[in-house]
């Protein structure tokens, strides 16, 4: 593999991106100085969570967007567009409405003035490869979302790219349809029947990408870093209750939710710092579920997370943002792919729906310092009452417009619960009425 | 059949901005040019080849001919306008911000005071010849269609998913096949649902827009419109009556050869990937599809269409691919904004000029006094037919059954043109003595009260049925179930229709408010006959005068009733 001519398809070098904060302004880093090589025959798996830039890494190696540094070079050259070789499956299935099935697949190639007849006959080969035989003239509308996806792959497939692009390709689908999906591709990709050269696929799932992948590159979130690689050897099949497959799940697990050495513990789980901090918007039901989750049977205060992961059913896309808030409120710790109720977490668990609002109140105020800002600014003000929009203004100097909305509403879900203020949707004002 | 049309929004205000002023300022000093301009021209106007009328009935079915045919060119040049206005306003930074507040002004601007300058402008590009007289009809119809469509249009392009825009740049589709495959299919359903209300809003004006007098130039050209106005001066209500069952016949045709299959074509580009549940049928649709015949002369034209669509029309050079840096980008902003203020401040002063010339203060003091007169009127009668119609829809939509076939009934009533039963009013008003300022009134309301009704069905028929069963459980009733059940369910609903409603209401003032039988005239005191007197004796100052008046007084309706309830009723009130 080491020899002279073995170019790689692709290079990506020191590519940063940016966010654009509300104010218009340049904001925190989406990706750092990520570098990353794709060479011929292998599945690359980017794993990461929401926010550590995956889709926008994609976007830039598909030409799609630009970056804001770096270089991204495919067989030697610059990317400045749309690459050629290129193709691309979406999460949701991005398949127009108004045509059929063949007319789907086909719309690639008329665009790039192939022939009408060799349009056609390319086409039904990749229909007939990825199994939609006989679906030709239905629209996508009538098929399901199995079906769907198998589209997108044939549509992707019938321009013979070097590289396919996935973005999150199963995850809009039940998990038997995406099961069946996932073997489908990897018997055409080990039996070399399909055209490509190289799959780059990005997924939150860590044991789908330990089902598809050659090699596994880890994200970390805010901003995107390669934090590890790791090279899966296993061979296809591959069998999910393998003990050697479980142990590499868990090790990505401990991996993924390892603190970084040099920063101060729980600062820095989510962006931002203080009252910038972006927050997830997640239901205190939610919380108070996961909490009695851990603290019940089998957990007894103390989960594996890849056990609860599968236990509730939830990807770590949402696993991950619950019991990081948990960390951040100081009721729960996580370490080395495990989750620890702390001491507070376990009266929470015990207390009756008073205390608990109580408590959470309290825990609410001392960490998460925007919910402590809003008060101090309810308790100073004479009228005890604030407009929404100063509070969102404010985030907007730090973050995109989305995720200071998403902060000040998931600020707004906690405060009620925990009953620190009252906030009035129709006038959009924060006031100190109710809980006194 | 129902859908939101929603405003655009333009920041967080509502109130009128700047670009609103400008917008004003330019469409205003545009008819002023043109009233000047063909002031000089008066003499070859008289020379207009009036057709003969006939009121014999055995003329209506090719009156009825000529009628559709002036819609379907009208239709042509708004479908014309809107992919270019829209288009050009979605892609181009620097002229949205023109063309954005312009359409919307437009839309404010009464219909019928365009008239008079149309006619005499086209007129005198065709001096001596129809054609001018049927570029004026055309025009008419076009204004009162395309500003909606366009905006629908721009809407839908400005909200295409992202990752159909990405596929499409991914496969590297040049702007015209991304035009046809992507950015047209996707507006489509809007668009169509869009072209039907102009087309039901459109009959309206080829009545009033085929037979116009404007000073001393008087024009028919042959249609139902000429038709009913011959009918009227003759006094002939057995031939006014035929000029209404004609139009009954030619919408219905319209609708059962055009808009159903147009309905379920547009079904089929809804990007929501499920099969909905409501069918429309159409026989017509069913006979394209059945008979192998017809499929096979509609396969030529789809594929000539279809290739056309896959053109690459490619430029040779794309000289926006560098991107500018960012200090000459604001240079040239600035640049442009000082050009669009300067001719608008040139318009402004023409406009000043002009009117002073002929009117004065007390002119204006006058229009003002009208136009709250008028606006007393469409506020009036729009709660009353609001109070009329809310309950009479809700109590129809909750029955399914029912609605089914009242809903038809409302939207054909919608698209029928009130002023061809004007003369009857006036019949009645006359013979029994009445004061026209209270029963010209209803007139206005006469042909826009529909759009509540069928909205306000739509709106009970979607009301989801477990909430209607939890409030049955709940045992609401009375005042308490309106209030807090029913009223906020179709909000959203009535206030799409009642925006139509009153939109339409202060078009219909133009005429409403000055009703002719014969030679008796009866006139109401408000802006719309000011406008209308204004029109026939052809003094083009009070024209303007008035119909500024009237847009600024939509337009502020707009901006300070209509657009904050839509806000309400998106955030608050939405039940899916």
């Amino acid at each position: 593999m080491l020899d002279a001519r073995a170019k790689p398809l692709f290079e990506i070098q020191n590519v940063s991106q940016h966010y654009h904060t509300g104010s218009g302004e340049i904001g925190p880093p989406v990706l750092d100085k990520v570098s990353l090589t794709l060479s011929d025959g292998e599945i690359v798996g980017l794993l990461g969570r929401s926010g550590c830039g995956k889709s926008s890494l994609l976007r830039i190696i598909a030409g799609l967007t630009k970056a804001a540094s770096g270089d991204v070079s495919y067989l030697g050259k610059p990317v400045t567009g749309p690459v050629d070789g290129v193709a691309m499956v979406f999460q949701s299935f991005a398949l127009f409405p108004w045509l059929t099935v063949l007319a789907n697949v086909e719309l690639g190639l008329r665009a790039r003035k192939v022939g009408k007849d060799e349009a056609r006959r390319r086409a039904l080969k990749a229909i007939d490869l990825i199994g939609l035989d006989g679906y030709e003239s239905a629209f996508p509308k009538e098929l399901s979302g199995g079906m769907r996806q198998r589209v997108g792959f044939a549509r992707a497939l019938v321009v013979n790219p070097n590289l396919l692009l996935m973005d999150e390709p199963f995850s809009a689908l039940d998990v038997l349809t995406a099961e069946t999906l996932r073997t489908d591709l990897l018997d055409l990709w080990v039996e070399g029947r399909m055209p490509i050269k190289t799959i780059l696929l990005v997924t939150h799932n860590i044991e789908e990408a330990v089902l598809m992948c050659n090699r596994i590159i880890v994200l970390s979130s805010h901003p995107g870093r390669i934090t590890a690689e790791i090279t899966v050897t296993l061979k296809h099949p591959r069998n999910r209750l393998d003990p050697e497959f479980r142990q590499l799940v868990d090790k990505i697990y401990a991996l993924m939710t390892r603190r970084p050495a040099n920063e101060v513990p729980r600062e820095g789980v989510f962006p931002g710092l203080g009252v910038a901090m972006a927050l997830p918007r997640i239901s205190t039901n939610t919380l108070a579920g996961m909490i009695e989750e851990i603290a019940a049977e089998p957990h007894h205060g103390k989960a594996d997370l890849p056990t609860l992961a599968e236990d509730l059913q939830m990807e770590i896309d949402e696993l991950f943002p619950v019991g990081e808030t948990l960390q951040l409120m100081r009721f729960a710790e996580i370490e080395e792919g495990d989750i620890k109720l702390t001491a507070a977490g376990q009266r929470f668990a015990d207390a009756e729906t008073d205390e608990r609002k109580k408590l959470f109140g309290d825990h609410l105020l001392a960490y998460v310092p925007l919910a402590a800002h809003i008060k101090v600014v309810l308790d100073e003000r004479p009228t005890h009452h604030a407009r929404a929009i100063r509070f969102l203004e404010e985030l907007e100097d730090h973050m995109s417009e989305e995720y200071a909305d998403r902060t000040l509403k998931a600020v707004i879900t906690w405060g009620r619960y925990g009953e620190i203020f009252a906030y009035d949707e129709t006038s959009e004002t924060f006031s100190l009425e109710n809980p006194e | 059949m129902s859908k939101l049309n929603t405003f655009p929004s333009f920041g967080r205000g509502a109130l009128p901005n700047q670009y609103d002023l400008i917008a004003l300022a330019l469409i205003f000093g545009v008819f002023v040019a043109i009233g000047e301009g063909t002031r000089g021209i008066n003499m070859p106007l008289g020379a207009v080849p009036s057709a003969d009328l006939s009121l014999d009935y055995r003329n209506l079915p090719y009156y009825a001919l000529r009628t559709t045919l002036r819609m379907f060119a009208a239709i042509g040049a708004s479908l014309l306008f809107t992919f270019t206005y829209a288009t050009l306003a979605a892609k181009s930074r620097r002229a949205e911000l023109v063309l954005i507040p312009l359409l919307d002004i437009l839309q404010s601007v009464p219909i019928l005071g365009f008239l008079s300058f149309t006619v005499t402008f086209f007129l005198g590009l065709f001096p001596g010849s129809t054609l001018g007289a049927e570029c004026a009809a055309i025009f008419a119809i076009f204004t009162s269609q395309a500003w909606n469509m366009a905006f629908s249009f721009y809407q839908s392009l400005r909200s295409v998913p992202r990752d159909l825009n990405e596929v499409t740049r991914g496969f590297g589709l040049s702007s015209w096949q991304k035009f046809w495959q992507l950015e047209t299919p996707f507006a489509l359903p809007s668009l169509i649902w869009n072209m039907m209300m102009s087309m039901s809003g459109g009959w309206f004006f080829v009545v009033a827009s085929e037979a116009i007098t404007v000073g001393d130039t008087s024009v028919k050209l042959p249609g139902v419109g000429s038709y009913l106005a011959s009918a009227i001066e003759q006094r002939r209500i057995d031939a006014v009556i035929a000029a209404v069952v004609t139009m009954l016949v030619v919408i219905i045709a319209y609708d059962q050869f055009l808009f159903r299959p147009l309905v379920i074509f547009a079904g089929r580009f809804r990007v929501e990937l499920s099969v909905s549940q409501t069918q429309t049928r159409s026989w017509v649709m069913d006979l394209f599809t059945r008979s192998p015949w017809l499929r096979a002369a509609m396969a030529q034209p789809a594929g000539l269409f279809r290739s056309i669509a896959l053109w690459r029309f490619e430029l040779p050079v794309r000289a926006a691919a560098e991107p500018m840096n960012r200090g000459t980008a604001k240079a040239i902003d600035m640049l442009w904004l000082s050009f669009i203020v300067a001719v608008a401040l040139y318009a402004l002063w023409t406009i000043f000029n002009y009117l002073s010339q002929t009117l004065t203060w007390g002119d204006v003091g006058q229009s003002a006094l009208l136009t709250l007169f008028t606006m007393l009127r469409v506020i009036l009668l729009m709660i009353l037919a609001s109070l009329i119609w809310v309950p009479i829809g809700v109590w129809i939509g909750l029955r399914p059954a029912l609605a089914e076939k009242a809903q038809p009934l409302a939207q054909f009533l919608a698209a029928f043109p009130a002023n061809v039963v004007f003369p009857i009013a006036v019949v009645l008003i006359l013979r029994f003595k009445l004061n026209p300022d209270i029963w010209l009134s209803f007139l206005i309301v006469f042909g826009t009260q529909w759009y509540i009704l069928f909205n306000v069905i739509a709106g009970a028929q979607a009301f989801p049925n477990d909430l209607r069963e939890a409030v049955a459980s709940l045992k609401i009733h009375g005042w308490d179930w309106w209030k807090s059940v029913m009223l906020p369910g179709i909000f959203p609903y009535y206030v799409t229709g009642a925006l139509t409603a009153s939109g339409g209401s202060w078009n219909a003032a133009i005429v409403a408010e000055y009703v002719k039988w014969g030679d008796d005239t009866v006139t109401a005191h408000g802006i719309g006959a000011y406008i209308a007197e204004a029109t026939a004796s052809g003094d083009f100052p009070k024209i303007v005068l008035g119909v500024a008046f009237m847009s600024v007084c939509v337009t502020l309706f707009n901006r300070l009733l209509w657009r904050p309830l839509f806000g309400l009723a998106e955030r608050r009130l939405r039940l899916d």
